[in-house]
């Protein structure tokens, strides 16, 4: 390995060589060779069923790859790294309900310890994340009566228990209005920028993340790649993704998106 | 249904009535074993009651205890303590629901199927023995004046049993109830600690039985905690109010049917219902008026 090989993997949030990964004997995804930068956000994107959850299970250490090697920081992926905060997808559904959001975000904490013993830094980092996403107003309500952002806030404040360097978000802007969706985009674009963090998020439609978008995964004909975003969002690329016919669009004000016709 | 066939009503409205030297009753050391009992269970019920409700486990409390029902006829039928065969078949069934993955409480279904073959080979256990009838109405519907000393050891074995592991094991446990995926992605134990959990659910299944049957034991070991969830999110605070309102239920119960020379079955049942219907109603007209 060279210098200039092993800088570049050290800087590599994510880093995958020839890998892939079979669930049940059926490849999911394969030949994945890529490194994900440092601190920016992500897009995790391909057609339905193409292994976007997948490659998440795969970096939280949940699935072993069948074939090449994942390296997370630098190391094997394993459950339990504290430097990676998860948000699951359908995260309101699957939640109990009943739960209080602040004992929610605490089971980060001490969820993962055995016994009683809480201390006091417990409840103020708790605090500090329940304020990081502007939760802490109805830290003391139920799940059950929050919207279906306030909720996608209670999740993300609960991954970023513990300060992670990777947050690594499942589908948040899934029944969201588009108001909301903007929220949580804002959120997390908010959260990047003032923790140098990286964030990966699974998303069906790109365009709400455009603005603030460093590069994709993107799952192609079995295959796991990664491009910049200049790369990515590219007609042929897009349409040959979603197979279907995709535009993209630049405004005399220079934002972008994609259209599919 | 089954206690149709169970309950005598004539036999019933013979013995009812008041009865007059009902404080002498309740100074008997029959009651005063019942008291013990029916108070442990509903100690051990509200300490895990919080768990099955927030991992929607009622389902699977009620199955257990029609799957303790073949255990217990089927020690009578070899000789052997119906307490023992229980806790056999509660926890075994446990360990098989356990088996079958995190969510098998809600197939509902295979659960459903499975509770009612359990029943049907308690009834041929039953029918087996030479004093069936009397086991039957007893798992079916629990006699806690008739609660020995012997289980009442037992009893407190479990509960205290059960304090030391939830002590050990609460935090992990609720989060691996309330939120899974996350769980299982922060290193902890999902599947071990969701096979433990149904253990000791098998655990308070096999006392509540003894004390309020197998088909009431819902009112005990679910309705309580339920009650209280209603009434309050706070993990230690359902803990300690669902435990204040089974114990409430068990020892007012116990009472009233002293007085009335009833079954104490029916009124603990009974007062565990009115409290979750008055919370109920209480609760729904706050959740009105907030709006």
């Amino acid at each position: 390995m060279t210098i200039s090989d092993k800088s570049k993997t050290e800087d590599a949030v994510v880093s995958l060589q020839s890998a892939s990964v079979a669930l049940g004997g059926r490849t999911i995804w394969s030949d994945g060779t890529f490194d994900i930068p440092r601190g920016q956000i992500v897009a995790v994107i391909g057609p339905n069923g193409s292994g976007k959850t997948t490659m998440l299970q795969v970096l939280l250490g949940l699935i072993p790859p069948s074939a090449g090697t994942v390296e997370v920081f630098g190391q094997m992926p394993e459950r339990g790294n504290p430097r990676i905060g998860y948000v699951p997808q359908h995260y309101s559904e699957a939640v109990g309900q009943a739960v209080r959001c602040r004992d929610l975000v605490s089971l980060s904490v001490t969820g993962t310890r055995w016994g009683m013993r809480r201390s006091a830094s417990d409840a103020d980092e708790v605090e500090a994340a329940l304020q990081a996403v502007g939760a802490a107003d109805y830290a003391d309500s139920r799940m059950s009566v929050l919207s279906g952002g306030q909720q996608q806030r209670v999740a993300i404040a609960q991954a970023l228990v513990g300060s992670p360097e990777l947050l690594l978000l499942d589908e948040p802007l899934a029944n969201l209005d588009l108001r909301n969706q903007r929220e949580i985009v804002d959120l997390l674009a908010e959260l990047q920028r003032s923790r140098a963090i990286t964030i990966l998020v699974v998303v069906h439609d790109m365009n709400p993340l455009l603005a603030h978008l460093g590069g994709s995964v993107y799952l192609l004909d079995g295959h796991a790649h990664y491009g910049s975003v200049g790369e990515v969002v590219d007609s042929d690329l897009l349409s040959h993704l979603y197979g279907t016919q995709i535009k993209v669009v630049r405004t005399a004000q220079g934002d972008l998106y994609t259209r599919s016709n | 249904m089954l206690h149709a066939f169970m309950i005598k009503p004539g036999l019933l409205l013979a013995n009812a009535g008041y009865q007059s030297n009902w404080v002498e009753v309740l100074s008997q050391p029959f009651m005063r074993n019942a008291f013990i009992a029916g108070s442990l269970v509903a100690i051990a019920s509200g300490m895990l009651g919080y768990f099955v409700v927030v991992r929607e486990g009622e389902f699977a409390a009620h199955a257990l205890g029609h799957i303790g029902f073949p255990g217990a006829t089927g020690a009578v039928l070899l000789g052997l303590s119906p307490t023992l065969g229980l806790a056999v078949f509660c926890v075994g069934g446990a360990l098989v629901i356990g088996a079958l993955g995190k969510r098998a409480s809600e197939r509902a279904t295979a659960t459903g199927t499975v509770l009612a073959f359990a029943t049907g080979l308690g009834i041929l256990f039953a029918s087996l023995a030479t004093e069936s009838s009397t086991t039957v109405t007893n798992v079916l519907f629990g006699n806690l004046l008739a609660v020995s000393t012997g289980q009442i050891k037992v009893f407190a074995l479990f509960t205290v049993a059960l304090a030391l592991v939830l002590a050990v094991i609460a935090r992990p446990l609720m989060f691996a109830s309330v939120n899974p995926d996350v769980a299982e992605a922060k290193g902890v134990a999902v599947k071990a600690l969701g096979i433990v959990f149904l253990v000791l659910m098998g655990l308070v299944v096999t006392m509540a039985v003894q004390v309020v049957g197998t088909l009431l034991l819902f009112a005990l070991v679910v309705t309580p905690p339920a009650t209280a969830l209603k009434l309050t999110a706070r993990p230690i605070r359902v803990v300690l109010l669902g435990t204040t309102i089974g114990l409430a239920a068990v020892i007012l119960g116990l009472v009233t049917a002293t007085i009335l020379n009833l079954p104490p079955s029916f009124f603990i049942v009974s007062y565990s219902f009115l409290t979750w219907l008055i919370v109920l109603g209480a609760t729904r007209e706050q959740h009105h008026s907030g709006h």
